[in-house]
């Protein structure tokens, strides 16, 4: 299947328009001052997707916004919260002869005990990385002798088509196959995040694609029991102030609602299939995570209909604790501490020799930092004039 | 030797086989040479050089390239340019390229064929001589179907000093053209994304457009070929050689829809794909409008535009204005964008 650009057009300019971001930060900031007068401190603001991270500094938004907003960067970059042995297990599984695993880029240069796997790969080991999930099938078809496993990893959002793949290797009765599953749902992960207590947050910017899937609905307890202001939001500048205008709106006139500033895209409900499709393949179960220890509903294996692409089971069980994972990590992965809080930040963990997986995602934070705000830049004044 | 034929390990043994594939494929393609070209080696006349300068500039490059044939180009023309070019913004006028050529048993002649003609073709535009070659077979598998290697020897005019530590405050930033076609293309190419689009590389001689440059704005000081790491990585190293703060324009830069779609949908940068007939030219103030005159003149300049400048000395760094009035910084990326671009 190929997709033309033009069916996909998607004015991607008005949600970058100048002059609509101006003024609503003018709003936003006028907002922050009163609700900052209230609370006696900055307000904080927990962007739980590190897409959003991502968003906000590549846009330089965190620059326009005044000293009275905060953002805490949330849990939600998939790769960051993978536990040690998870990778370790997908290195085993890599070493083995006659196997192929596949999986996403993002995974290659996360350390494990034993090195990354991108570490493997030039050792030989026969890694492939794949952009869809479905093009794990082919694989299998094309490599008929070999044992083809697909380490799969993810929130809500991937899951749904890693589900699909699952279902569709199972009606074609591809013999070759197997998924090394492990997924966090992001509920269960907000809900762990607020029982710690950790973080002091007033408010969350949602999760633009999870919510594609979960619908904005299933945030209700967030509101009702946990008392906390949630806006779903997208990923371009004036998707994410939108939400942010929304969410200090809620804050200065003491609402505490879920709201959707993506509705374009994500509705009330969700998508009810891919949720009906995902119960039918993955069997839930408490899984210990980076920075949030056990979170319930997880995903490592799946249900006795699909035990035979359960991959689970191929790589021997790692006592659960032996990893020295950074104490700093989880104190950043549950916004406990700013990347550049971290003592190791930009010394002895830097994108070339990272320490954890928020150095190396595309979604961790500590990239993020290590990326956009290396240089104070009113330390920099151009000593020459800007024509441009 | 029939096209349906086939490239076998005999034709690298250096027998009859061998032979027939460099008088049918190559001195075909690549003209009758005199009879020095087929021997040992390609001598080169020296006051032939030195009429045209006092320096030589000496540069190679390898080209690995997947698929060998990509809209705007293909292997053969990549790997002339890609020297050329190399030299051009040394500040060289190009003379003379070798050509290198690892074959995999298998591969078609009708392939090599092409790539070879294409060669030829592009050293005609840009007015250069391949004058000295070689040929491996090797085993199936021990590479993929065709690797090119290129070496050139330029001649530097006596007056042309460009080094990339010689920027200096308040230089504008000028590029030729748009930025990132060529990554995007053999993104596209591969049809590894199920994506399509129309989108050619840019690749091309510049040593043209870089004479022409050269002749009306002889002050300039800094270009550079923005090939594998592109722009970005161009102007992180000027900044560095230099120990200059470089300033870009987000609204300035001219990136295509395609283009932008692409690294947007992959997070990917622009900045940092990769070019084939793209050079980044750092240019006194006052003779930035000139420059800019020169390039547009030029067939492959006429996109060409100011997307930065020199905004500090004694600092390195390079980062650029959002269109929302914030400051991003644009730092090297690590590992792979893309493998075998070029």
């Amino acid at each position: 299947m190929t997709n033309s650009f033009s069916e996909l057009t998607f004015n991607t300019r008005a949600f970058r328009n100048p002059d609509i971001v101006t003024s609503l930060v003018k709003q936003i900031n006028q907002l922050a001052d009163g609700v900052a007068e209230s609370l006696g401190r900055p307000v904080q603001i927990m962007e739980v997707c590190g897409g959003h991270t991502h968003a906000i500094f590549h846009s330089g938004i965190d620059q326009l916004l005044n000293e009275n907003i905060e953002f805490i960067h949330g849990p939600g970059c998939p790769v960051c919260v993978l536990p040690a042995q998870a990778i370790d297990k997908a290195t085993w599984v890599a070493q083995q002869a006659d196997t192929i695993l596949a999986t996403f880029g993002d995974v290659l240069r996360v350390p494990g005990a034993k090195g990354s796997l991108q570490q493997i790969q030039a050792q030989g080991a026969d890694i492939r990385i794949l952009y869809s999930p479905l093009d794990v099938t082919q694989l299998a078809f094309d490599n008929p002798t070999k044992k083809i496993v697909f380490f799969a990893i993810g929130f809500d959002t991937t899951m749904p088509s890693i589900a699909l793949t699952i279902q569709s290797a199972k009606q074609q009765h591809i013999q070759n196959l197997k998924f090394l599953c492990y997924h966090i749902r992001l509920m269960p992960t907000l809900t762990t995040l607020l029982d710690t207590g950790e973080a002091e947050l007033d408010g969350f910017i949602g999760p633009g694609h999870v919510s594609i899937v979960l619908g904005s609905e299933c945030y209700q307890p967030i509101a009702a029991k946990y008392h906390k202001p949630l806006v779903i939001a997208g990923f371009e500048p004036i998707d994410v102030l939108q939400a942010l205008h929304m969410l200090l709106l809620q804050l200065s006139q003491q609402r505490c609602e879920i709201e959707n500033a993506y509705s374009r895209v994500v509705s009330k409900q969700g998508n009810v299939l891919v949720q009906q499709t995902m119960n039918e393949v993955f069997k839930n179960s408490e899984l210990n995570w980076r920075g949030l220890g056990n979170v319930a509903n997880s995903v490592g294996s799946l249900q006795p209909e699909y035990a035979q692409f359960d991959g689970s089971l191929v790589a021997p069980q790692s006592s659960p604790c032996e990893c020295d994972d950074s104490k700093y990590c989880a104190d950043v992965l549950i916004g406990k501490r700013k990347p550049n809080q971290c003592p190791l930040f930009g010394r002895s963990c830097t994108p070339e020799s990272p320490l954890g997986a928020l150095m190396v995602s595309s979604e961790g934070a500590c990239a993020a930092y290590y990326k956009y705000k290396q240089i104070p830049f009113n330390e920099s004044q151009p000593e020459y004039s800007e024509d441009a | 030797m029939r096209d349906n034929e086939v490239i076998t390990l005999a034709h690298g043994a250096g027998g009859r086989a061998s032979a027939q594939l460099i008088d049918n494929i190559f001195v075909e393609a690549f003209g009758a040479q005199d009879e020095a070209a087929l021997q040992d080696s390609a001598v080169l006349d020296l006051p032939t050089l030195t009429a045209f300068g006092n320096r030589l500039a000496f540069t190679t490059d390898s080209f690995v390239v997947s698929p060998l044939i990509f809209p705007g180009g293909d292997i053969g023309k990549l790997a002339v340019c890609g020297t050329v070019n190399d030299l051009a913004v040394s500040g060289a006028v190009p003379m003379y390229l070798s050509a290198g050529f690892i074959l995999e048993e298998g591969l078609p002649i009708s392939v090599l064929r092409t790539a070879v003609q294409t060669m030829a073709k592009t050293a005609r535009e840009a007015q250069v001589r391949i004058i000295t070659g070689d040929t491996k077979v090797v085993a199936k598998g021990q590479v993929d179907q065709l690797f090119i290697n290129t070496s050139g020897v330029g001649v530097i005019p006596a007056q042309i000093n460009i080094n990339s530590t010689l920027a200096d405050g308040g230089d504008v930033v000028l590029v030729n053209g748009f930025i990132g076609d060529h990554g995007a293309a053999v993104m596209l190419a591969r049809q590894e994304l199920g994506l399509e689009a129309s989108m050619a590389s840019d690749c091309a001689p510049l040593n043209g457009l870089i004479a022409d440059l050269l002749q009306h704005c002889p002050d300039i000081r800094v270009m550079r070929d923005a090939t594998r790491g592109g722009v970005g990585t161009v102007l992180h190293e000027i900044a560095h050689a230099s120990n200059v703060t470089i300033s870009l324009d987000e609204k300035s830069l001219p990136i295509r829809p395609q283009t932008q779609a692409i690294c947007d949908l992959l997070g990917m940068d622009p900045l940092f794909f990769a070019n084939e007939g793209l050079a980044v030219f750092l240019v006194p103030k006052s003779q930035a409008d000139k420059a800019l005159a020169v390039l547009r003149d030029n067939q492959y300049g006429r996109h060409a535009c100011q997307i930065g400048q020199v905004v500090k000395t004694e600092q390195s760094l390079l980062y650029i204005n959002t269109n929302f009035n914030s400051k991003r910084m644009i730092e090297l990326p690590y590992g792979i964008q893309l493998p075998r671009i070029c």
